[in-house]
């Protein structure tokens, strides 16, 4: 099981009094009503939840300035929040924690097609980003699959990916600026036009910190003029490794699809049984999806066709219509929800050089088996982030612990083909423990010497992405100066 | 100094007692860099991972820039950002000078193509981060941190890359006639619709030049969709492909100062009119070089941007917040207490 730190008792002591400073700085604002505060004691890693000692919902830069002043001169820790769709615990509150969460500020500040960006405040959700500049005939391009619910400002958290990473790169490389308050209430800007300012690049720490360095209020994002067309073609395979082996041999032919999905077979079964997208009968199929003009798609497909006929596949299914292409995707994009219906699951997030998934699927295959849990694959081939869901029964008792152990082998399975522990979702409370498993302690150490700069007094998310042991002394040193607080 | 392995620089950094200066090939180093002891980093080359099936490069910090290109050549690949490179010039010089060349406003800037880097601190620590697959998220992007950080925070050692596959074809399409200023509008008209631009540029003596790199017929059509899009600002014509070099200016001018000044595209047209001539444009005109007199500090409105001379005395115009250099200066005592590194010009 995952450890969480003990709360501060100094602060838990203090809990009347630090609401009403909360309520004064910002009337109408403060939700301490146990009953309200459940709502915020997970996010979507839901095996996990700690009521918090208070949720704040500000509306500006300002407010959260005011809020994080106010925090930090208390000495009370703040867990920033989002849409609460993290799925490594990343905006899991602790108990001596304030949650200030961006939901109300979702507001567009300004779109400039002519220097192709929109600037946002972060808790707007990231499709509807894309929903704002779609009649000028732009989108954004990081599409996490939660982008319906997710917030900007989580994005930048967590770095996010999606599917079309490989071609359009993740948050990191559509991020041009950012409003960031630091924890002591101070208002930073970031970034410039072309993402580039005149010193180091702290917009590229910013992002990926897991709400670890300040709380992005803004962001400035890149928009992209959406391309003439997109067409996918279905590909099937009688082995898991010729599948991956044909993912290889598409990016080594210099083509670049904007999507390379991976289906196993127990996924692609129980998708068929959920949504009825009529895919083939066989052990993996990949969906390729390609972009531009017409020409250029035509050409694409018709390679990636001969390329796909020396693996000797099942079935190529090449998409001619709207309709094809929507039936196409419509098992993929159900796939999370058709596996929910196996039985509980724990998704992992691991990711490996394209060139070990052969190696990587056949070691998945031999843990399930040692662990006695199915174990599906379902996961972006073309970046080799890899989505392994480990099934098991909530109800038994041992299975979440014996899942877990699972998961953490399959990852250290990651780390040791030359990948890494999480490719999308972050390190949160999920992962913290492993990460002594990819970086060596100095590696950590540099890691933390960033925080220490932004947020001296660890009181920004500190019991998250490091792990307890390593963060102890940092986050101790704060516990141990009562005398600082005001 | 010329260590050959990195434990001989860490132990080189360790022992240290004064400042350094970190050089590869030394083509990229700013007025005041590179006049403390010089830390040769042209020993510690080679490519020590290449899978261009994963698109994946991994490589020492003093390879040669022209050593890279080739290896990359010789699969059928290329590094996506388009560094530019005097003789000499190392990868790890590219990467701490986050060096990008036209192709930036299609496939991002030299730190967006750098998926993990190892580094030796100021204390003589060699720190890893990051990785070699284009997604990961596991901790801190120190990779972006040291992107571009001059060897203010650490010596690079190790770099990996994200590779691109060579364009098998390119078509380079130019207005002549046009203005910098009045350039603006065609490349923001070619940078906003479905062409997938990969340079857009404005030249003296060539005038607006716009590139389209892919597939043979894609290419082709894409050019001839755009071509009828631009009629409006004037005859388009071939361009010349050489040109894309010339975007990487001239800066040995011994009575010029080279200017660079970064900004939003549609503000460039009012910057144009405080800066005389010669000046060139690229990523659309988010980059602007300007030769000015020497000593002069051009006179600009507000903008987004910043302006910064590049060659002799240091300037940086407006000058940097002080939360933000106090944000840097923190990060600069963290990662080299002793101050070895020096800060950027």
């Amino acid at each position: 099981m995952i450890q969480l730190p003990q709360p501060d008792a100094a602060v838990l002591a203090r809990r009347g009094a630090i609401v009403e400073a909360l309520r004064a700085a910002l009337p109408g604002a403060v939700i301490d009503d146990p009953a309200e505060t459940r709502a915020y004691e997970c996010d979507a890693l839901s095996a996990y939840r700690c009521a918090p000692l208070a949720v704040v919902l500000p509306r500006s830069t300002e407010e959260v300035a005011r809020l994080l002043r106010l925090c930090h001169d208390l000495r009370v820790p703040v867990v920033p929040r989002g849409a609460g769709t993290s799925l490594a615990g990343g905006s899991m509150p602790t108990q001596d924690a304030v949650v200030i969460g961006l939901s109300r500020m979702t507001e567009v500040l300004e779109i400039a097609p002519e220097d192709r960006l929109i600037r946002v405040q972060a808790g707007r959700t990231n499709l509807s980003v894309s929903g704002a500049v779609d009649g000028l005939g732009f989108f954004y391009a990081p599409d996490p699959s939660s982008q319906l619910a997710c917030a900007i400002g989580g994005n930048i958290a967590m770095n996010s990916g999606g599917a079309h990473c490989l071609k359009y790169g993740v948050t990191t490389n559509n991020l041009l600026g950012a409003r960031v308050v630091l924890m002591d209430g101070s208002v930073v800007d970031l970034g410039g036009p072309m993402g580039e300012g005149p010193g180091l690049d702290l917009l590229g720490v910013i992002c990926g910190s897991e709400g670890q360095l300040g709380i992005v209020t803004e962001a400035t994002l890149r928009i992209l003029p959406k391309p003439a067309g997109a067409r996918p073609a279905l590909i099937g395979f009688d082995a898991a490794e010729t599948a991956g082996a044909c993912v290889a041999a598409i990016i080594r032919a210099g083509i670049i699809p904007v999507a390379i999905e991976f289906m196993d077979a127990p996924c692609i079964k129980a998708t068929e049984e959920f949504s009825g997208a009529g895919y083939p009968d066989c052990q993996a199929l990949l969906i390729v999806e390609v972009e531009g003009t017409p020409p250029e798609i035509d050409e694409q497909l018709a390679l990636i066709r001969d390329i796909a006929m020396t693996f000797d596949p099942v079935a190529f299914r090449e998409s001619r219509s709207a309709d094809e292409s929507a039936r196409i995707w419509k098992g993929r994009k159900s796939a999370f929800g058709a596996m929910g219906s196996m039985g509980d699951y724990i998704c992992l997030d691991g990711t490996i050089p394209v060139t070990a998934l052969p190696t990587v699927l056949s070691g998945i295959g031999d843990l399930s088996r040692q662990y006695g849990l199915a174990v599906s694959n379902v996961f972006h081939a073309g970046d080799g982030n890899m989505h392994p869901l480990i099934i098991y029964d909530a109800n038994t008792p041992g299975d979440l612990d014996r899942a877990e152990a699972l998961g953490a082998d399959i990852l250290r399975l990651c780390v040791q083909v030359g990948g890494c522990l999480t490719g999308e979702h972050g390190v949160g409370i999920e992962k913290r423990d492993l990460m002594a498993e990819q970086f060596a302690p100095a590696d950590l150490e540099a890691q933390m010497l960033v925080k220490d700069a932004f947020d001296p007094h660890w009181l920004l998310n500190a019991a998250k992405v490091f792990p307890l042991d390593v963060s102890a002394p940092r986050r101790d040193r704060r516990l141990n100066r009562p005398a600082d607080a005001a | 100094m010329r260590p050959e392995t990195e434990a001989q620089l860490a132990q080189i950094i360790r022992d240290a007692t004064g400042p350094l200066s970190i050089t590869g090939g030394a083509t990229r180093l700013w007025p005041g860099e590179g006049q403390a002891a010089r830390l040769d980093m042209t020993a510690l080359t080679g490519v020590t991972l290449y899978e261009p099936e994963a698109l994946t490069l991994v490589v020492r910090a003093g390879t040669p820039l022209e050593e890279v290109r080739q290896t990359l050549a010789a699969e059928g690949q290329m590094l996506g950002f388009e560094p530019m490179g005097a003789p000499g010039s190392t990868i790890g010089g590219v990467a701490a000078t986050n060096a990008s060349g036209p192709r930036r406003v299609q496939a991002g800037a030299a730190r967006d193509a750098m998926l993990g880097l190892r580094f030796v601190d100021g204390q003589g620590q060699v720190i890893s981060n990051g990785g070699r697959v284009m997604k990961n998220v596991t901790g801190y992007d120190l990779v972006k941190l040291l992107a571009g950080s001059r060897g203010t925070l650490g010596t690079l050692t190790q770099i990996s890359l994200r590779t691109a596959p060579i364009p098998p074809a390119t078509v380079t399409l130019a207005l002549p006639d046009l203005d910098a200023a009045s350039s603006i509008p065609a490349l923001t008209t070619a940078l906003g619709g479905p062409f997938d631009v990969s340079g857009a540029a404005w030249l003296p003596g060539h005038g607006a030049l716009i590139r389209l790199e892919g597939l043979a017929a894609s290419v082709k059509a894409r050019a001839a969709d755009l071509t009828a899009r631009l009629q409006s600002f004037g005859t388009v014509r071939d361009g010349d492909p050489e040109a894309w070099l010339l975007c990487c200016p001239n800066t040995h001018d011994p009575d010029r100062d080279t200017w660079r000044i970064i900004c939003r595209p549609s503000e460039a047209p009012a910057l144009l009119t405080h800066l005389p001539a010669p000046h060139s444009l690229d990523w659309g005109g988010a980059l602007i070089h300007v030769a000015l007199p020497q000593g002069q500090t051009p006179d600009l409105p507000a903008f987004s941007g910043h302006a910064r001379r590049i060659t002799s005395a240091p300037a940086i115009l407006p000058a940097p917040d002080p939360l933000t250099a106090r944000l840097e200066r923190d990060l600069r005592d963290r990662f080299d207490p002793r101050g070895l590194f020096g800060s950027p010009a």
